[in-house]
């Protein structure tokens, strides 16, 4: 039983630290509750580093749930998330704040 | 108006939920009243002040110090809300059985009622500084709606915690030999709820880089901006796309919770 466990947490380990593959970072930016570029093509089976900027004085949360994210930015700040990997798809994305204007769609290809 | 309410009842319901189900489970912990009070009040003070400081700790841990807050809080919620159930399943029968409690039993009680008081003012903190920056952005908008906007907020506000004291009652009219079985159940799915959306933070935070893909995609079937989608997420943790990350954690803390229940053994109480 102990040496299972150990072998499973080894696998873990590894997978989690093999392999890195190199990041890829794309910026969104949030200015007038609304989302610049609104269409953000990011590649297929990636992970993505997302740096989004909130230009405006005021809070917005991204929120995804076809990306299953959710995050506070808040006013005249950036924040980080990471997304994917995707398969390759259109994913909407919208500011929970200002729903009726802050909308975009990443695109994995 | 009506978009306002929607996002409001969205931040509010969870944490009503919460305090319906805790308040309903802990209906014969004596002086319990006092503590729930106390937790919303301080989750309330707290929810100003984590708003104040967002930006601040947004820029902490190389920018995720909004996930490691999370992720902290809502571990700490998933230990209290399963040590309640195991204590619960020990005391539980009889507190019901009994008016009268030994010195032991209050003193134990109170353990319980600072447990309480504390997953009341978590469940409140998170949703409640989220609702006062939406707010704020809403006073500070100069839009010429902002009046209506607010009177949404209230009525967002109103109905997330008439739902909660729907499912507090609801919850009080289980009859007796039921009512802890289902109570618990509620817990035990709020515990694995929470820790479904610890998996989530981490991997939002790279902090576990394994597991991510998404196991199914159900968002056509329930969607999680509907009314269905935000209870099904709120008391049993429904994702339209969850991680197998997400999937473990949700399971394992089941299991950790059911298995603790069992090996606790009622307490007998000596007359």
């Amino acid at each position: 039983m102990f040496r299972l466990m150990a072998f499973l947490l080894t696998l873990i380990s590894l997978s989690v630290f093999a392999d890195q593959p190199s990041e890829i970072s794309q910026l969104l930016v949030i200015e007038n509750h609304q989302f610049e570029p609104n269409e953000l093509i990011v590649p297929a089976n990636k992970k993505i580093k997302l740096n989004i900027e909130n230009r405006d004085s005021t809070p917005e949360e991204f929120e995804s749930h076809e990306l299953n994210r959710e995050k506070l930015v808040p006013g005249k700040s950036s924040v980080t998330i990471y997304i994917g990997p995707l398969k390759a798809g259109r994913y909407p994305f919208y500011g929970e704040f200002n729903e009726k204007t802050a909308r975009g769609v990443v695109v994995a290809q | 108006m009506f978009g306002t309410a929607v996002i409001v009842l969205r931040e509010v319901l969870e944490a009503a939920l919460i305090i319906g189900i805790l308040t309903a489970t802990t209906r014969d912990v004596i002086g319990r009243t006092k503590w729930i009070g106390a937790g919303i009040l301080v989750g309330l003070l707290g929810s100003f002040l984590l708003a104040l400081i967002t930006s601040d700790i947004a820029k902490l841990a190389g920018g995720f110090g909004q996930e490691i807050f999370s992720i902290s809080a809502l571990t700490l919620a998933v230990v209290m809300l399963a040590w309640h159930n195991i204590w619960m399943a020990q005391h539980g029968k009889a507190l019901a059985n009994q008016a009268k409690k030994t010195g032991q039993d209050i003193a134990e009680g109170r353990l319980a009622c600072s447990a309480l008081f504390t997953l009341i003012a978590i469940a409140v903190l998170r949703e409640g500084s989220e609702t006062v920056l939406f707010l704020y952005g809403l006073v500070n908008s100069h839009d010429a709606n902002t009046h209506n906007m607010l009177i949404g907020g209230l009525i967002g506000l109103t109905s997330g915690v008439l739902f909660g004291y729907i499912l507090f009652f609801g919850l009080l009219k289980i009859p007796v030999q039921w009512f802890f079985k289902i109570t618990s159940t509620f817990i035990t799915f709020l515990a694995a709820a929470m820790a479904s959306e610890i998996a989530k933070l981490l991997t939002q935070a790279d902090l576990v880089t394994v597991y991510t893909t998404p196991l199914w995609e159900s968002i056509q079937l329930i969607d999680m901006s509907s009314v269905v989608g935000i209870f099904l997420h709120v008391l049993i943790g429904y994702e339209p796309q969850p991680s197998a990350l997400q999937l473990i954690f949700y399971i394992g803390t089941i299991l950790v919770i059911g298995l603790g229940m069992k090996l606790t053994k009622p307490l007998i109480i000596k007359k």
